[in-house]
């Protein structure tokens, strides 16, 4: 980690985030809904640090649990992408064959259809959650991981030490277990942080639509709230869009910063890695 | 073009191709028929009695067996049938027709400006690796990359639209205005500028990065120093030899740039009002009109299938060892 200054800045500003999400109650604590016509369109001030909207709800309560939101949907997707993303990859890579087929055809429907109208079509269903969201996201954002992770263990599973494994009587789960999914960590690692800055940009444009959670603040929301009051409350776009930017921007730097630290096998997963997902 | 590429490969990778739409068109299917509410009582619309939603069903064929419903499916998207839209009652493939063109202009002029402003600040950049424009290039490609394309569309129009009246807020064309000919394909374009920008300009920053990547590796090889070694310039070794193979994985990026484009253009499109598929995905999402929806899944999907089949085509014509492996 010391050898990279971006893994480090990337590492600061995704923990910012994720201590404002974390502590949201404690750091703004009051409900973000609350209406005052009084105060409405008031420009940052020390009372509305970051200004408050048309009806006079308070800007920073929504911005920083806003990232409350982001954050948790985040962590769920990350977690189920993740799970199944090293799954998959470890079974197609290491038994190979038919099975091989199956799973890389599955990455490759899966990859195909564009995530964002699949929610679409699915919060119309099932009502706009977070679960909703978070399940859906997890269930989509798997391929690429599940990608690299196979090019891994293929290239794994002919080593010495596998070999020596085997010799000595280990049951392929051992195997994946102990051998192979240790050595894909660091891959799952930055594919987790590309993940992550993805999922940002998701559930915020999901909510632009009309379609996050209404009963949660989200950064989505309030820049499409924004939308008809852009001539005279420029605070209303600006803040919320600055915080999904400082968190994307975050993970992006992280995911750059480890890829340096861990070497370029890695760094497949990474920007600019072949067929990324179609959103 | 494809005579020239390995028999055997394209055929094997037109036979990928057969699972992948199977499974899309599955998917699709499931998503209609295995999810919860009715689609007979959403297509005879609100307030409808028990006969008319049974008249709705079978109208649907959904009284039929699913085996049955899943063929009768397959005919009819064979036959380019997406169905019938529940809100507006035509058929989905004029709804999505009628906003298709847009949609294409918008994506396409952004698809083409990031290429070729992509590859040429990524050249720029690999120049001179590490020194100040280098850095500058990458670190604005990076900052650019993580900038919601919808809220960098507001902030152009706050910045550009609204402060100096440089382009046009939003929309397709001038309202008070009835041009015809040249002036009103000029009016289109003023009006194309910014979601065009702004749509391509974190693709840009991706094909930058890719670009710059590229050029790096291909820099360091050995073609490259026998180039230099008999007597060809840095400038023309890099613009002759290197540059070809270094943009192989730009290339290869294009299909999933599709898939993100335009997904990207439904939020670009929302903050500008340009009349596009996203303003149509909008309508049907708030109207609950399901078939609109998925017949953009599957036109998205089927688009996201043809532009990586295209550039794998295009990538073992270019390097046929792709072909050979």
């Amino acid at each position: 980690m010391g050898h990279s200054p971006t893994a480090v800045v990337g590492l600061a500003m995704t923990a910012l985030v994720a201590g404002v999400a974390a502590l949201a109650g404690r750091i703004a604590p009051d409900y973000p809904f609350t209406v005052s016509t009084p105060d409405a369109l008031r420009p940052p001030s020390a009372r509305h640090l970051l200004g408050t909207d048309q009806l006079g709800r308070d800007l920073f309560t929504n911005v920083v649990q806003g990232a409350h939101t982001s954050m948790r949907i985040v962590a769920g997707v990350v977690v189920i992408s993740s799970v199944v993303g090293i799954m998959a990859g470890c079974v197609s890579g290491f038994r190979g064959g038919l099975v091989d087929d199956v799973v890389m055809r599955v990455v490759e429907t899966v990859q195909s259809v564009p995530r964002f109208f699949v929610a679409v079509l699915v919060t119309g269903w099932f009502g706009a959650g977070a679960r909703t969201m978070t399940v859906l996201l997890g269930l989509t954002s798997w391929p690429v991981l599940a990608r690299v992770v196979r090019a891994e263990t293929l290239s794994l599973r002919e080593r010495e030490f596998v070999t020596a494994a085997r010799t000595m009587g280990a049951s392929d789960l051992r195997i994946v277990a102990r051998h192979i999914v240790p050595n894909v960590a660091p891959t799952a690692l930055v594919m987790a942080a590309v993940t992550g800055s993805r999922v940002v940009l998701l559930e915020a444009g999901l909510a632009f639509l009309g379609l996050g959670d209404p009963n949660l603040a989200s950064w989505g929301a309030l820049i499409n709230n924004a939308q008809p009051y852009l001539a005279r409350a420029w605070w209303m776009s600006v803040f919320p869009g600055a915080a999904m930017a400082i968190s994307v921007l975050g993970m992006n730097l992280l995911a750059d910063g480890l890829t340096d630290v861990f070497g370029p096998s890695a760094g497949g997963a990474s920007l600019g890695g072949r067929s990324a997902p179609a959103d | 073009m494809l005579w020239a590429v390995n028999r055997r490969y394209v055929v094997r990778r037109l036979l990928q191709v057969v699972p992948t739409v199977l499974g899309i068109v599955t998917l699709s299917f499931a998503l209609v028929h295995l999810t919860p509410g009715d689609p007979a009582r959403e297509f005879a619309g609100e307030g409808a009695d028990q006969a008319q939603i049974d008249a709705a069903r079978s109208y649907l064929g959904l009284d039929r067996p699913v085996p049955e419903q899943f063929t009768t499916y397959l005919r009819h998207l064979l036959h380019g049938d997406l169905g019938t839209s529940y809100a507006q009652r035509m058929p989905v493939t004029e709804v999505i027709g009628i906003r298709l063109s847009a949609t294409l202009l918008l994506t396409g002029t952004a698809l083409v400006v990031s290429t070729v402003a992509g590859v040429g600040f990524g050249v720029l950049a690999a120049r001179r690796p590490l020194r100040w424009l280098d850095n500058a290039v990458s670190t604005a490609s990076l900052l650019v990359y993580s900038l919601p394309a919808f809220w960098l569309a507001q902030l152009a129009i706050m910045a550009l639209a609204l402060k100096v009246h440089l382009f046009p807020a939003g929309g397709m064309t001038d309202a008070r205005e009835a041009y015809t000919g040249l002036a009103a394909a000029r009016d289109i374009a003023h009006h194309l500028a910014l979601p065009a920008l702004v749509l391509a300009l974190s693709e840009t920053a991706l094909v930058v990065r890719v670009t710059r990547a590229g050029l790096l590796q291909q820099a360091g090889q050995e073609y490259v120093r026998s180039a230099r070694a008999k007597g060809l310039p840095q400038e023309q070794a890099v613009a002759r030899h290197a540059l070809p193979n270094a943009l192989l994985p730009v290339l290869t990026i294009v299909g999933s740039r599709v898939g993100y484009l335009v997904s990207g253009a439904v939020l670009v499109e929302s903050v500008f009002g340009w009349p596009g598929l996203g303003k149509a995905l909008v309508d049907a999402a708030q109207a609950g009109d399901h078939p609109v929806i998925l017949g953009m899944v599957l036109l998205v999907s089927a688009t996201v299938v043809t532009a990586n089949l295209a550039t794998d085509m295009a990538c073992a014509w270019i390097d046929p060892r792709i072909a050979a492996r």
